[in-house]
């Protein structure tokens, strides 16, 4: 049977993925449905059981659009997965500017960062530029930016609002750009597939999400950072990661890992998507909000969605290019 | 049909540059006659006010714009009258006609109207003192309701002499609607108005 899998041709394998998911999907909505038609008949249901079902219908109908999205994106291939992953960047940085207080002086620089920035790195990724890629970023918007911010003397919490704007350009564009990046890897046994690497990191990093959330609600009891994030449980993490790890091991025949080490990837991708979510989640308080945004109904904005993703995608970049490329 | 696409593609850069979402804190939207009146702090105002309204209701719904800014140019003119189907004002007061008589003339047709009240546009997030105009408006039409909106950002997002916009999301929060009450002081009312406004920061 995993040979059968193993041996399967790359796009028959994205079709049994897609498939999958929309299995899953499909199971999620019948869920929703009957635990709602089950809350409508029950007069003593309480407002918090309520809230959360309602919760969870919104979610799994936002994960719908999101896996059609992203089935198209990937149906067109590698300029279609760019361009998707440049305007989710758009709309994340888009977040985090929004909620940072930057002042006037900063707006040309903040213009470049989305005009100018955003589409000239993914167009690196595009054209496989991997050194540029690895340091315009980090060196020269690092040291561009506060250049241009400086002509308009305003020296008003330079360092913070020049330190929360590199932040944001790092976190938004380079660390999440990282996900798309994987296609420019040139891996041996596995040409022509690196799509299908993309797809495994990002269903583990959103099953790992998913399964918590699952796991805590149905589990939850104790906290693991109630002050940064309250929805966050011992539970939830242990039965989410775990399960996950399983799944992550059984995924192994569209990557090229073999089953054990396919588990380590998906336990490093499961730790990293949970540090990235609760320090994201401390991040978002510290400036103030409960949300990023309101983007996606039932999530949040593009950054609560994609705040593991952030984390993750590096340094599963690194491993995969490190250990698995000559 | 060009106007009609031109609308659909207008809405859709706006609410992509900076969302426009709408909020509604203290009544749900209602098609009735009303004057939307905001803070003004950068050219996209006008536009994020029009996109976050539900369509039955833009659809009867026209901004109020300089005609010194909105009617120069071919493309200017044609959003302004055509795809927004702006009432177009005069900013220079003349001792000939009243500049707010097209305003009267689109309030008797039963259009709703979008006004800044502040007449030109400010660097702060807070909006500056109210002109008498909308009290006029609504000395003249006492049954129309005057509904207090708050742009958030927008004065981040395009400050005066700025080239390029900085994407930022825009929370378009419409307030609970106020009306002109009977024997109210023109000054008092105009603050009462800006405090409506305020109230929603």
């Amino acid at each position: 049977m995993l040979n059968v899998l193993a041996s399967l041709h790359p796009d028959q394998k994205f079709y049994w993925l897609i498939g999958g998911v929309a299995a899953l999907l499909l199971i999620a909505s019948v869920i929703g449905w009957v635990l709602k038609s089950r809350l409508a008949r029950n007069p003593q249901a309480g407002e918090r059981s309520q809230k959360v079902v309602n919760n969870l219908v919104a979610r799994v109908n936002a994960w719908w659009v999101m896996v059609a999205v992203f089935a198209v994106a990937f149906l067109a291939g590698k300029p279609g997965t760019i361009i998707l992953f440049t305007f989710i960047s758009y709309f994340a940085l888009r977040e985090f500017m929004t909620l940072t207080p930057t002042r006037a002086g900063d707006h040309r620089a903040l213009s470049l960062a989305f005009f100018l920035l955003i589409p000239l790195h993914y167009y690196l990724i595009y054209t496989e530029w991997y050194a540029l890629f690895t340091i315009l970023i980090p060196v020269y918007a690092f040291l561009l930016m506060p250049c241009i911010s400086v002509l308009a003397q305003d020296t008003e919490y330079f360092l913070e609002r020049a330190a929360k704007i590199q932040w944001g350009v790092m976190i938004s564009i380079y660390c999440i750009s990282h996900a798309p990046a994987l296609l420019l890897l040139d891996i041996p046994g596995f040409t022509g597939q690196n799509a299908l690497l993309l797809f495994y990191f990002m269903l583990i990093v959103q099953l790992s999400d998913v399964l918590q959330y699952v796991f805590g609600n149905l589990f939850g009891k104790t906290k693991v950072a109630p002050v940064v994030s309250p929805n966050k449980t011992v539970e939830g993490l242990i039965g989410g990661g775990l399960s996950t790890v399983l799944i992550g091991a059984a995924m192994w025949w569209i990557t090229p890992f073999t089953p054990l080490q396919s588990a380590g990837m998906a336990a490093v991708i499961v730790t990293m998507g949970f540090l990235g979510g609760l320090v994201m989640s401390a991040v978002k308080r510290s400036l103030g909000a409960k949300d990023w945004g309101s983007m996606i109904e039932g999530h949040g904005g593009m950054l609560d969605r994609m705040d593991s993703v952030s984390f993750a995608a590096p340094i599963f970049f690194h491993l995969v290019r490190y250990f698995f490329t000559p | 049909m060009i106007v009609l696409l031109a609308r659909f593609f207008l809405i859709g850069l706006v609410k992509l540059l900076v969302g426009a979402n709408p909020r509604w804190m203290e009544a749900a939207p209602d098609v009735a006659q009303s004057i939307y009146f905001t803070n003004h702090s950068s050219h996209l105002d006008t536009l994020a006010l029009w996109a976050a309204l539900p369509a039955e209701i833009r659809a009867t719904t026209r901004p109020v714009a300089a005609r010194d800014y909105w009617g120069k140019g071919r493309i200017k003119r044609f959003i302004a009258l055509k795809v927004l189907n702006a009432v177009l004002i005069e900013r220079e007061v003349s001792r000939h006609s009243d500049p707010l008589a097209p305003l009267f003339e689109a309030l008797g047709q039963g259009d709703s109207l979008i006004i800044f009240p502040e007449g030109t546009r400010r660097t702060q997030a807070e909006p500056s003192d109210f002109k008498g105009g909308l009290y006029h408006l609504a000395e003249a039409f006492p049954q129309v309701r005057l509904v207090p909106v708050y742009l958030d950002t927008l004065h981040r997002s395009m400050p005066k002499g700025s080239l390029l916009p900085v994407p930022l999301i825009c929370t378009v929060r419409f307030g609970g609607a106020i009306f002109l009450q009977t024997g109210e002081h023109k000054k008092n009312f105009l603050v009462r108005a800006r405090e409506a406004v305020l109230k929603l920061i």
